[in-house]
């Protein structure tokens, strides 16, 4: 396995983390760093498309590939763009649970229909941390958080099985306690023809942790008490929910291009 | 995509031909009246050019695909109008920050909110230049004929590769909707995007005079960092200096201030001896040219004169004629171009013929002129 240090060197860059002591982000930087390592792909062909939020900043500008950090919520409508313009390219979506089931649940719904061969990461730590640790569409039914002081009166939604039913054609989830698992399913990801979505539970000490009276590390130990790979289990599921088969939209626009005679730009 | 020849074609297909003409490799749009056929148009003819077509689930998605697949080295466009126009402002606002080229059409109608699909507005004027938040310039260009739906989408898609920004192609329902002959050259002008050369190694910051810094592909090899937030010349995010905001929005402003001279374009008549000039744009610059024509017919000294680059507004001309006679500002919209006008138009010299819904007659128009005239 590649050392620690030579991951760092080839696919970071030197700049300060923003991170805030025990967050997750870069925990999937690594995953997703080694993930890369152990798949065909070359680092040259990534361009890793991000929005806005704490999640937004793993990418950009951390890794050492092309990115393109957007506007809040739109991730994969970019992403779209980037790869019907080179199919060639592979786009990597890291997208916090706001940005990408909130402002950008549309496009999320839209993505999996087309089944488009995007990888995207959903960064789920629960609430919308960057700007102070608002309520979000994944804080559960009568949680407290800064704009929920009285608990929160509406409730979470899978947003895993969400994009299941939408068609993705690859979609799973894992936490930042799982990070071997966590580099195997990125893989799957990269090697999927199809939209690939993981749901990655991750720990923000800072504003949920503090909340709860727990630090980093006992936030992915709750991870470890709290989830199950066994499907019947009471616990969060984690593995892989679904892995479909469906028409990948890049290709079927490249096809229809070949057929009416287009010469491709 | 037509051979080159003479054509009896509505504004809208004349725009999508222009696209194709100059080659647009990658359409994103959404359906909305009165802008659908050139989506329509495309979806048909661009697969056979070699271009990628998508529809995406809505106005917010079809700029930020364009401007991905931007990215990837193709030119790239949508078209819309003002409902879909508004939905696009933030990333209109993010493609100027990441001066990205692509091409966004807005044939207006009439407003505000779902007003009037099918009527003809120009009330989206000001909203082209300052609809997106922060200190930004921008090129926005307006089509009078079929012809022009044509020729001026081709400058829209060179403009925006040479000043790496958005260009919107401001057309109105008028004139996306008018049929009328267009002439297709077999050949038309084409500018593409300047590439890294020499030593250069940022693409976000530039010495050179024009302000444009290279703009390299995703999948070259760079390591790009694309950013919305503001950023050094190697694109890194600098979210809190005063020199990276400083240096960024003025160098981006002055890109489009500097080279005035080259983007401005207008068409005047008669200014010279005139004691009234009517200036008008779009749509409603043809019954208002066809009045100054009936006017000087008549004997009245009456002139015209029609940007057709709206931002950067022609203001040193515009305030050259506003101190040499009286202006007769006639437009399809209550406040479209008028506070630009009236910047530059002293208000005892400023008359205003404002028209909503539909174009008038030339009569209309004429009556007004004379009216005005002294």
């Amino acid at each position: 396995m590649i050392k620690a240090k030579d991951i760092k060197e080839k696919y970071i860059r030197s700049h300060p983390s923003p991170f805030c002591p025990g967050c997750g982000g870069g925990m999937v930087l690594n995953s997703m760093s080694r993930a890369v390592e152990e798949s065909e792909i070359s680092k040259e062909d990534i361009v890793a498309v991000s929005g806005i939020g704490c999640a937004a900043w793993i990418p950009s500008p951390h890794w050492r590939v092309d990115t393109l950090h957007t506007t809040h919520g739109r991730a994969i409508a970019f992403g779209t763009g980037v790869k019907i313009g080179n199919k060639d390219l592979e786009v990597m979506v890291v997208s916090g649970d706001g940005d990408c089931a909130g402002i950008g649940g549309n496009h999320l719904l839209h993505g999996a229909r087309n089944n488009i061969d995007l990888n995207v990461l959903m960064i789920n730590n629960g609430l919308y941390a960057m700007t102070g640790g608002q309520v979000a569409p994944t804080t559960e039914h009568d949680e407290k958080t800064l704009t929920t002081p009285y608990g929160n009166p509406s409730s979470s939604f899978e947003a895993a099985e969400i994009v299941k039913a939408a068609g993705a054609g690859h979609v799973a989830r894992w936490t930042t306690y799982h990070m071997k698992e966590l580099t195997k399913e990125v893989k799957k990801a990269i090697d999927t023809n199809g939209f690939s979505f993981i749901e990655v539970l991750t720990q923000c000490p800072t504003r949920k942790g503090k909340k709860e009276g727990m630090n980093g590390l006992e936030m992915l130990q709750w991870y470890k008490e709290n989830t199950s790979e066994d499907k019947d289990s009471d616990k969060i599921f984690v593995g892989t929910l679904s892995e479909v088969d469906r028409p990948e939209l890049t290709e079927q626009i490249y096809r229809q291009i070949e057929e009416v005679g287009g010469d491709l730009k | 995509m037509k051979e080159a020849g003479e054509f009896f074609m509505e504004g809208n297909i004349a725009c999508a031909e222009g696209a194709l003409r100059v080659g647009c490799g990658f359409y994103a749009g959404y359906p909305i009246t009165p802008a659908s056929e050139v989506m329509n148009h495309l979806s048909e003819e661009l697969p056979k050019a070699g271009g990628r077509f998508v529809q995406m689930e809505d106005e917010i998605a079809s700029i930020a695909s364009i401007i991905g697949a931007s990215w990837t080295g193709l030119k790239s466009m949508t078209a819309t109008s003002g409902p879909g126009f508004s939905l696009m402002q933030e990333n209109l606002g993010y493609a100027v920050m990441t001066e990205t080229p692509c091409v966004i059409v807005n044939v207006q109608r009439a407003g505000p909110s779902t007003g009037q699909a099918t009527k003809p507005g120009t009330g989206d004027v000001m909203q082209a230049r300052f609809g997106s938040q922060g200190d930004y310039e921008i090129i926005a260009l307006s089509p009078n004929s079929c012809q022009e739906m044509f020729d001026f989408t081709v400058r829209a898609f060179n403009l925006a590769e040479k000043y790496r920004i958005p260009v919107v192609l401001l057309a109105d329902a008028g004139v996306g909707h008018m049929r009328e002959n267009v002439s297709i050259p077999e050949d038309v002008e084409t500018v593409e995007r300047r590439r890294p050369e020499g030593d250069e190694d940022e693409y976000f910051d530039t010495d050179r005079e024009d302000h444009v810094p290279p703009m390299p592909d995703f999948g070259d090899g760079e390591e790009l960092l694309v950013t919305g937030s503001t950023h050094l010349g190697d694109g890194t995010r600098d979210t809190s200096s005063f020199e990276a905001q400083d240096r960024l929005v003025r160098r981006q402003v002055s890109k489009i201030e500097d080279n005035r001279d080259e983007i401005e374009d207008w068409e005047e008549w008669k200014i010279e001896d005139a004691d009234l000039v009517v200036v008008s744009y779009g749509s409603m610059s043809r019954p208002a040219r066809g009045a100054v024509k009936k006017a000087r017919e008549n004997g009245h000294k009456v002139g015209f004169f029609r940007p057709k680059v709206m931002w950067p507004s022609p203001e040193k001309r515009l305030r050259e004629i506003g101190e040499n006679s009286d202006v007769l500002l006639a437009e399809l919209s209550l406040r479209g171009y008028r506070m630009e006008v009236e910047r530059a138009v002293p208000p005892e010299n400023l008359h205003i013929y404002d028209r909503l819904n539909s174009l008038p007659t030339i009569s209309q128009v004429y009556d007004k002129v004379t009216e005005v005239v002294k």
